[in-house]
């Protein structure tokens, strides 16, 4: 059982409390009207599926119940990181990962 | 029958005798003893039947790694366990245990006829055997199949032990509790470090048991033993036997199966039979040994044949000699001294037979001093025996020559491989190995867990270097975890090392396709299954493995996997490492279903959801049903009524009078802020902004990909304050999703969102008689249709009780559904039932609510639609706010395929015979077309209707909208049904019983 660090609770815990949300940083338009067939395609069903770092969003369900967005390597299963929902995309190369 | 027992060996007491029963026969075991030492013990090697040639076999193993001698297991009704391994289940008084896989008797079986057929049941079989005639199929083949497949026998009866599960957290963890493991604790165990030490056998020590000759520190190992556990424990060290370390998780996780009764003759009250231990660990010392290989030749697994470790075990542990005269066959140093135990032991050892040229002088010196007979450079070739092997057939082996045969007469052969290092747990975790060619094996390489290796899972050999090893790995995790540890390992005297070679299958002078030479003893693999398996293409051992289910049986491979990837291997012609290991998988050896599921079983297995008004309806006689995690009332029948005759009832007097309904389950949100209405905008298809304070409206719930998610009715109660209904199973689902867009698409809109589903119980009344009952209890509001017309809100007092009252309808009459803080519900109940005795009121359920609610055509979100269905499709269009710059679903409405003709519709089916459809069933334009048909949709609903007198339904057709009074087909097994397409509304589709009278 994976062990996850809540940005808002800033507390690492047990990966029951959390429940996946899917891919992070899909933005939906401001004014979807204004959106062609492809664009809204995309960003309804269109996802990246990497071998390595993957933006995720995280929610801790079963405690502050806050959206988040992490950085998991789907090869290892680690998180590299987590950070609060609105801020940027973290450099991949700054992240080290925690061990445990 | 004769005892095999050896005076003075051993760790059994021979003072306490133990009774059990084999197949109905009884035998007498001692304290300490397994089934199978105790078997031994009486000369009995024969425990089992194999899996596919149902050919006899005998233990092979002395531990968990047996693939052999599974044996089923009972202590009185509903206690029997199939696929018990005898080398592990300790015996008690009374213990009765059975064998497997024969009949009618484990010395006669009559399905050992599939041995002589075993060319018909070669590698890959399952895909061949079986293929023709098409037709055999359901009639001989799978009734065959069926009947010899399986192991064991299924428990019929429930399980009557209780299980549990408990969560530990520590710093080091420990498995195995050999030389490495205790080296390790007593190296890890400094101030401060919380150091938990396990292991699955009875008593810890693993090597150490089996080889008494060694002086540790100067004394005997079994003395230097019990003064190690006793200072471990002092330390402070938790040390758990009898317990299996089953699977290797993320992060340090390790999950334990601690077996608490099943050694007892007594069961403890109180007591669970089995304990699964969920640990955190910071740092994890993997000390579990190695496990000894067998050797693949003709008849390698007659009854007596066995590792010659298991021997050594058997002798130097339980006490039992397995053979008077033995022969050992080794490619390994370390199976000498299985030799020279048992010649001194009393047993007189036939021959030390070693496919080597030349061994240790030393060896060699020992063997001529205890007068054993040696061949080296020799084969095996075949052995006899029935139901014990009689004799062993070797050749003498030169320049890739096999010579002539010499037959040697034995009551046992004790062979060795050499030894493979156990790294199933390391491999849970994504632990790589890497090939060590020298020592022909895997060997632990990096893993991303704070998690070291310890002795001979390393491939390290003796006590000496496990010993040294595991003091190293303890320190060494110490250290990581910032304490400065000094423990060194002791000194070792009368270790026993040694080095061997790796053999695929032995070389042969008869028919090698003719050999039954096995490598996967449980799944009945031979040598040459695999080769045919690389012969027909399989060149990966992902695929030789499923294609010959080799490593795939309950012992996982222990002992198969290395042997059928060097064979694989040199059948391909490449290197180990580019053919490769599968994949270990959690758990290391079976385990109950009742550890796994410990507490969560019965009532615990799922929590079930009631509302106030629940013992109410039970007290009434009501039938339920589960809606989500929600037991509802299903339907309330009378004596004598059938749920037939109780909603026909039912539905009857909501219609003339007046019905209660207990609502509660229905989600509910509170949508509070300074942006209320703004994020109800975006999120509800329907206009929210125009909505008066006091006034509610039917909510539809869209996906960004304009599909209907959920659907309610919402009352606005303040400026800044909606309530909001969602459907029973969705309400969690639906909190979630507006959760989601407030949280992370329109962070700025100043809203709270609350679940009050738990705060609020909801009691519906509806009936032409629903005002009249409700209107003397409400205070604070007027229930006329001027002053609280249909699909108003209040909050008000309701009997006394704070309420929100709202004048709703899902049933077509007049309606309120009266919400009250839940402990006040059953309050708020009792007085509407007794003040409306003189209306005849009726308790209606889940049931008649949705016959009343398909007569209006009002659909229920999840069975009238599927996540496919638009509100357009569904004839809510009007439901949709056009001119709203955005919602949740509104771009979506608008995808090609949204607009597109001929969508699917709902539409209501009047059938032509006037029978009942049944939901599900498929719908087609044209019933003589050929089969299969093109079927253009689905019935969703279908009820008897008491009101309209005939069966209605409602169905999805494709283009139903514009299809209005044609006829579809519903073709079922045994007659096609056609039907009318019709509007959904069956009753009343002026709405003209909403409207109180004045």
């Amino acid at each position: 059982m994976l062990l996850i660090h809540c940005p808002y609770c800033d507390e690492t815990l047990p990966e029951v409390e959390f429940t996946y949300a899917g891919q992070a940083h899909v933005v939906r338009a401001a004014d979807p009207s204004s959106q062609t067939d492809a664009e809204w395609e995309n960003f309804l069903f269109i996802r990246s599926n990497p071998k390595g770092p993957h933006y995720e969003r995280w929610r801790h369900l079963h405690g502050c119940g806050r959206f988040f967005n992490a950085v998991r390597d789907t090869v290892s299963d680690r998180f590299l990181t987590t950070y609060k929902a609105g801020a940027p995309r973290p450099d991949l190369s700054s992240l080290q990962g925690d061990r445990t | 029958m004769r005892s095999c027992r050896v005076p003075g060996r051993g760790r059994v007491d021979a003072s306490r005798p133990v009774g059990f029963t084999f197949d109905g026969r009884r035998y007498q075991g001692a304290a300490g003893d397994t089934v199978a030492s105790a078997l031994l013990a009486n000369g009995v090697h024969l425990m089992g039947r194999s899996f596919k040639y149902h050919r006899p076999r005998g233990p092979v193993s002395a531990g968990s790694e047996e693939p052999n001698a599974l044996v089923g297991t009972r202590r009185g009704p509903g206690r029997f366990e199939p696929n018990t391994r005898a080398t592990v289940q300790e015996i008690w008084e009374g213990l009765e245990v059975t064998s497997q896989n024969r009949f009618p008797s484990l010395r006669f079986d009559v399905s050992a006829v599939n041995d002589a057929g075993y060319m018909l049941f070669s590698a890959g079989f399952y895909y061949k055997t079986f293929m023709w005639p098409r037709g055999f199929w359901d009639k001989v083949y799978e009734p065959f199949i069926r009947r010899a497949a399986g192991l064991g026998v299924s428990p019929t009866e429930e399980d009557p032990d209780t299980y549990a599960s408990r969560n530990l957290h520590c710093d080091v963890l420990i498995v195995g509790a050999g030389p490495a493991g205790l080296a390790a604790a007593r190296a890890a165990a400094v101030e401060g470090l919380r150091v938990v030490l396990v292991d699955e056998n009875a008593e810890a020590g693993g090597t150490l048991l089996s080889e008494p000759q060694v002086r540790i520190d100067g004394r005997p190992a079994w003395d230097w033993l019990a003064d190690e556990l006793a200072a471990l424990k002092g330390l402070g060290v938790r040390i758990m036997t009898r317990t299996t370390a089953i699977g290797y998780y993320h992060q340090n996780m390790v999950g334990l199966c601690e077996k608490l009764t099943d050694h007892l003759a007594q069961l403890p009250a109180d007591t669970p039979r089995e304990r699964l231990w969920r640990v955190r660990a910071r740092w994890v010392v993997l000390a579990q040994g190695a496990i000894e290989k067998p050797l693949v030749f003709n008849g390698n697994d007659r009854p007596g044949v066995m590792l010659a470790g298991a021997a050594q075990t058997y002798l130097n542990r339980y006490g039992v000699r397995v053979g008077d005269r033995p022969v050992v066959l080794t490619s390994h140093d370390s199976a000498w001294y299985a030799a020279f135990d048992l010649q001194g032991a009393g047993a007189r050892v036939q021959a030390i037979v070693d496919t080597r040229p030349s061994v240790r002088e030393d060896l060699l010196h020992e063997a001529r001093a205890l007068g054993i007979l040696v061949k080296l450079g020799h084969t095996a070739t075949a052995t006899s025996g029935r139901l014990r092997v009689k004799s062993l057939r070797v050749n003498p082996v030169q320049g890739g020559q096999v010579g002539s045969p010499v037959t040697i007469a034995c009551d046992a052969v004790l062979m060795s491989g050499g030894w493979t290092p156990s790294l199933h747990l390391f491999s849970h975790t994504q632990g790589k190995l890497a090939w060590d060619e020298a020592q022909t094996t895997f060997l632990p390489a990096e893993t991303r867990e704070d998690c070291v290796i310890a002795g001979a899972g390393r491939g390290l050999w003796g006590v000496q270097a496990a010993l040294e090893d595991g003091a190293a790995r303890g320190r060494e995790v110490a250290a990581a975890l910032g304490k400065d540890s000094a423990a060194q390992a002791p000194r070792v005297q009368g270790d026993r090392t040694g080095t061997g070679v790796t053999q695929i299958e032995l070389p042969t002078d008869l028919n090698a396709g003719r050999a039954k030479a096995f490598v996967d003893y449980q799944n009945d693999v031979t040598a040459k299954d695999l080769r045919l398996a690389v012969r027909e293409g399989m060149h990966s051992i992902e695929h030789v493995k499923r294609y010959t289910t080799n490593g795939m049986a309950t012992d996982q491979g222990k002992l198969s996997n290395i042997n059928g990837l060097n064979i694989a291997a040199d059948a391909l012609g490449r290197p180990q490492p580019q053919v490769g290991l599968t994949t270990f998988r959690p758990p290391y050896t079976p385990t109950t279903f009742g550890a796994l599921a410990n507490y969560h079983r019965g009532d615990h297995f799922e929590l079930t959801r009631k509302t106030p008004i629940d013992a109410w309806a039970e007290a009434q006689g009501a039938a339920f049903e589960p809606v989500g995690q929600w037991r509802r009332a299903w339907y309330f029948p009378r004596p004598g009524e059938d749920m037939e005759a109780a909603v026909r009832r039912e539905c009857a007097a909501v219609r003339s009078s007046l019905g209660i309904f207990d609502a509660s389950s229905l989600g509910k949100i509170e949508v509070i802020g300074p942006d209320a209405v703004t994020f109800m905008e975006r999120m509800y298809t329907n206009p929210w902004a125009k909505l008066g304070v006091g006034r509610c409206r039917y909510g539809l719930l869209l996906g960004d990909d304009g599909f209907i998610r959920d659907d309610g009715v919402i009352g606005r109660l303040a400026a800044d304050r909606f309530h909001v209904t969602t459907t029973t199973g969705g309400a969690a689902r639906v909190l979630n999703m507006m959760e989601d867009y407030l949280q992370t698409e329109w962070p700025e809109l100043n809203v709270w969102l609350t679940s009050t589903t738990e705060q609020w119980s909801t009691v519906a009344l509806n009936g032409p008689n629903a005002a009249k009952l409700l209107a003397p209890l409400v205070e604070g509001v007027e229930l006329t249709e001027d002053a609280f017309p249909h699909m108003s809100c209040a909050e008000c007092t309701v009997a006394g009780l704070p309420a929100r009252l709202f004048r709703v309808s899902f049933t077509g009459e007049i309606g309120f559904e009266v919400n009250v803080p839940s402990p006040m519900a059953m309050q708020l109940w009792d007085r509407l039932w007794q003040d409306g005795q003189r209306y005849g009121i009726t308790a209606y359920g889940t049931e008649t609510m949705h016959v009343l609610r398909a007569e209006k055509g009002y659909i229920i979100v999840g069975q009238d639609t599927d996540g496919t269905v638009t509100p357009y499709d569904a004839g809510m269009g009007w439901a949709v706010g056009k001119s709203k710059p955005d919602f949740v679903g509104k771009r979506g409405l608008a995808r090609p395929d949204l607009v597109a003709k001929n969508r699917r519709h709902l539409v209501g089916l009047l059938t032509e015979d006037g029978s009942r459809l049944e939901e599900g069933a498929q719908i087609v334009f044209d019933p003589k077309q050929p089969v299969p048909m093109t079927m253009v949709g689905h019935v969703t609903s279908s009820y008897h209707s008491q009101a309209v007198g005939r069966p209605i339904a409602l169905a999805l057709v494709e283009g139903g909208q514009d299809r209005m009074g044609q006829t579809v087909h519903i073709p079922m097994p045994d007659r096609t049904i056609a039907a009318t397409i019709t509007g959904t509304v069956f009753v009343d589709p002026e709405n003209t019983r909403l409207k109180i009278e004045a």
